[in-house]
């Protein structure tokens, strides 16, 4: 037995899953069942890739007999298909568990059951895919499969717009794509990924091709300007669905996205490098700034995986950039920021999205400013959100700081480049990626303290109950994997070493034997972190701070109103909320979000209260979709015209473009 | 010798050039369909002509179907078609005569153009001036089919069109003579075909003119 054969096996049962579910999709019971089922198929799948990862072998390959008849179904199993195997495993097992429990308050459960497995299954098989046919295929199922959770709601209007705009994304992403792999595969047809990798192509055509597979994967990643379907349709979704999809799905389009720049095109021109980098930094920077803004708890998340994506592809963009100059070494670094970004923002997304569904599910509100409070209320849900907004943030010592810390180490060997364009850029995409982290930072302390601090703002979130032990297992597993990439990062990165030495030419020195659990990625820089000194440093002066505190402050418990500040019977709605808190941001992002705000004022003698207006826009949706599809609607309107014409003008039209194709011909020889 | 062969061949396709002219300018329906009778004799012994110079002897087989079908029956059923009907006197072209006719010149122009140029250094020159004839005559057809109105003059336009290409099919060495027959058969049984329709078309509207039927569906506002 083979790692592969595990992965088949595991997807196998994944789709038998799926078709058992539609069978008793009529059971809540069962459906729920289903999802249990699902966690060990997934648990397997990470298995197979952490197997495949740690034996380091040769990839395995199998073809299957399915598919077009003189191609079939070519899978194959190498590192980067592996880590992403791994990160899959991970993240399905975690959302099927919560699931098990999220499932008895679901008023539809008959319409998740049956996709959830399936859309693992899809996944598995984008990611093992070795022929653009099953690369392709998988792809489409993973969009259609994940549409039909999108509108597992469907009754709401909300989600069938969100529904019809992913629809619409989803295939011009594919349809990108499938243009992608055709210039790949070139006249021959050569579609299967070794025939792909043997090509010889010119460098505008390797560019063209780059530029393509960055616009099919980005819609389906959410780089802006192709976001537009992501805040709607990922907070539409079930919280477990949504943890999926941000989590998941994004990598997998990322994985495309790495799978065609840095393993099937070969050498890489370096000026598509700045693309990758200045697309990545802008997407970081708009995503977190229409975080900020937003008031709805899974909308700010769904914002905020935009910001992480950005951060990915910038390091990917940078990663390429190295590659391309012939010091693979640090091409190593940035693509170790790159997958281990990827591997941690999957972590503590989920479990963000999970914990949003939770309050979702004890509170019945899904805007921040109804919430407010729910730390009493909701002690477990709290703490592991409290981990998951500690991470994403990226503070020390959980993950989320690991992963950005190497990504700055490898902006800051940007002087190395022997481009001077890059010399100049690179440092300029570094300021945007940490002004992005210092607005993820101000973004995910809005969240965590106006959901889950102060006082509830609403009689639902003032009665709300703890959620199921099953949800909380989930929860807990993804908060506890975080503490542990944090404090121990080393083994990690030593675990997709040869996922980055397959793409990079070259891998990290091993980091799992530093003393202190150190991180020294660069072997001649003096740069070095170790989470877990600065663990003990936490423990150590927040215990002794504590200790002090309560020794020489406070010898006993006190209970006080929050906030009392001379008001004790002030309304709840005086606290710091979602819109106050955002406002100097708002301000000052102005120009990235058209933010506008406008005081009504009633008329002289009115006894109207004045209303403070506040209005955001996403720049892409209001400058770029609408006209599109104004112009769109003008055209077909016009166009329209044709389809009543006398039999008479039908020949003039035909007569009309014979001539034409005439002339031109003539004109052409 | 062979040069006044040549010529011949040269003068009866120009000839029928000059007829598809012709058909263009007509007004009344009855020297039209005279006209289109001229076309159709003078197409006869443009591929006799061929046949007789090639020594190819199925084109005989075609000039004669030419000559009987073409020449003399479409002819009558449509001249015993417009009588029964009674619309001998319409007079329905859409764009004016001096607008089509240089807008035919253009047509001529443009297809003497491309073929020359086209077949540059193929095939012997009789052919080459042959195939620039003959896609005029197609052009000249379909102009004709735009610029009328009624549904007679558009079947006198379609036979034309189809005239051009006989005279393409006999120009061209190696095209089957099966084909030619299918093709004579086939606008045979178009002009069937788009006669009966013409009289149903008479039988609901009252008349034959295709802008009644326009209005009939409502889509030509006034």
């Amino acid at each position: 037995m083979t790692p592969i054969d595990l992965a088949l096996a595991a997807g196998a049962a994944l789709i038998g899953l799926s078709a058992a579910a539609i069978a008793l999709a009529r059971h809540r019971p069962a459906c729920a069942a289903v999802h249990g089922a699902a966690v060990p198929c997934a648990l397997a799948l990470a298995a197979a890739g952490l197997w495949a990862l740690a034996a380091d072998a040769p990839p395995g390959a199998v073809v299957l007999p399915l598919g077009l008849p003189w191609l079939g179904a070519g899978l194959r199993l190498d590192a980067l298909s592996a880590l992403l195997l791994m990160l899959m495993g991970v993240g399905g097992a975690a959302a099927g568990l919560y699931g098990v429990g999220y499932l008895r308050h679901e008023t539809e459960p008959g319409r998740i059951a049956p996709f959830l497995p399936g859309f693992l299954a899809a996944m598995a098989l984008v990611i093992l895919a070795d022929d653009a046919f099953t690369f392709l295929l998988g792809w489409e199922l993973m969009s259609l499969l994940s549409w039909a959770l999108v509108l597992a709601h469907h009754r709401a209007e909300d989600a069938r717009r969100a529904g019809l705009l992913y629809l619409v994304m989803a295939g011009f992403g594919t349809m990108v794509l499938l243009l992608a792999f055709g210039l790949m595969a070139g006249p021959e047809g050569g579609y299967g990924f070794a025939a792909i990798r043997a090509a010889e192509r010119g460098p505008a055509l390797t560019a063209l091709v780059l530029a393509l597979a960055l616009a099919g994967a980005g819609s389906k990643a959410g780089i802006v300007p192709l976001h537009v379907w992501l805040p709607a349709a990922h907070p539409a979704a079930p919280s477990h669905v949504s943890a999926l999809m941000s989590g998941v799905m994004t990598k997998v389009a990322v994985y495309g996205l790495a799978r065609i720049a840095f393993d099937l095109l070969g050498p890489v021109p370096w000026w598509m490098a700045p693309v990758l980098i200045m697309a990545g930094a802008g997407t970081a920077v708009t995503g977190i700034a229409l975080a900020l803004a937003d008031g709805g708890m899974k909308r700010v998340l769904a914002w905020s995986t935009i910001e992480n994506v950005g951060v990915i592809l910038a390091a990917l963009g940078l990663a390429l950039a190295f590659r391309a100059s012939g010091m693979p070494a640090l091409a190593a670094l940035a693509l170790t920021a790159a997958f281990l970004h990827a591997l941690n923002h999957m972590l503590f997304k989920s479990l963000l999205f999970m914990a949003a569904g939770a309050v979702l599910g004890a509170t019945g509100r899904g805007d921040l400013d109804a919430l407010g409070g729910l730390i009493h209320r909701m002690p477990v849900t709290a703490l592991v959100a409290l981990i998951g907004a500690t991470a994403i943030a990226a503070l020390p010592p959980l993950n989320g700081f690991v992963s950005e810390w190497l990504l700055f180490q490898a902006v800051l060997q940007s002087p190395a480049l022997p481009q001077p364009w890059l010399q100049f850029l690179v440092p300029a995409a570094g300021g945007m990626l940490a002004l992005a982290a210092a607005l993820a930072a101000a973004c995910f302390v809005r969240f965590y303290g106006v959901a889950f601090l102060g006082r509830p703002r609403s009689d639902a979130a003032a009665t709300a109950r703890e959620t199921d032990g099953w949800s909380r297992a989930g929860m807990a597993a993804l908060a506890g994997l975080c503490v542990l990439l944090g404090v121990l990062p080393g083994i990690v990165i030593d675990l997709i070493a040869p996922a980055v030495r397959l793409l990079a030419g070259a891998g990290l020195a091993p980091q799992s034997g530093n003393a202190w659990a150190t991180l020294v990625p660069v072997p001649q820089g003096r740069m070095s972190y170790s989470g877990l000194l600065v663990v003990v440093f936490v423990a150590l002066s927040g215990g002794a701070a504590a200790w002090l505190v309560h020794r020489l402050a406070s010898r006993r418990l006190r209970r006080a109103p929050a906030w009392d500040c001379g008001f004790p019977e002030a309304s709840p709605l005086t606290q710091y909320g979602a819109g106050s808190f955002a406002q100097p941001l708002r301000r000052v992002l102005a120009p990235l979000m058209a933010a506008r705000e406008r005081v009504e004022m009633p008329p002289p003698g009115a006894v109207a209260p004045a209303r403070l207006a506040v209005h955001v826009e996403d720049l892409a949706w209001t400058r770029l979709y609408l006209p599109l599809a104004a112009g769109l609607d003008r055209v077909t309107a016009r166009l329209n015209a044709l389809q009543f014409l006398t039999i008479r003008r039908y020949l003039a039209l035909v007569f009309a473009t014979l001539v034409l194709l005439l002339v031109g011909l003539a004109l052409w020889n | 010798m062979p040069d006044a062969a040549f010529d011949i061949a040269h003068l009866l396709a120009g000839s029928l050039v000059l007829v598809s002219f012709m058909l263009i300018y007509q007004g009344r329906i009855h020297a039209l369909l005279n006209v289109f009778a001229l076309q159709a004799l003078l197409l006869a012994l443009a591929v006799a002509w061929q046949a007789h110079m090639r020594g190819a002897h199925h084109l005989y087989a075609s000039a004669a179907i030419a000559l009987v079908f073409k020449a003399m029956i479409v002819p009558w059923a449509l001249h015993r078609m417009v009588r029964v009907l009674g619309i001998h006197r319409e007079v329905e072209t859409v764009v004016g005569v001096v607008p089509t006719m240089l807008a035919g010149m253009a047509l001529v122009a443009l297809s003497i153009l491309l073929m020359l140029q086209l077949t540059r250094g193929a095939g012997n020159p009789l052919s080459r001036e042959d195939l620039a004839f003959a896609l005029s005559v197609i052009l000249l057809g379909m102009l004709m089919m735009v610029t009328r109105r009624n549904a007679v003059s558009q079947i006198v336009g379609f036979m034309s069109l189809e005239n051009g290409l006989i005279l393409a099919a006999a120009g061209a060495q190696g095209m089957p003579f099966v084909v030619e027959i299918s093709v004579a058969f086939s606008v045979l049984i178009a002009m069937i075909v788009i006669g009966v329709f013409l009289f149903r078309i008479r039988e609901r509207f009252d008349t034959v003119d295709t802008g009644a039927i326009e209005q009939f569906r409502g889509e030509k506002r006034a």
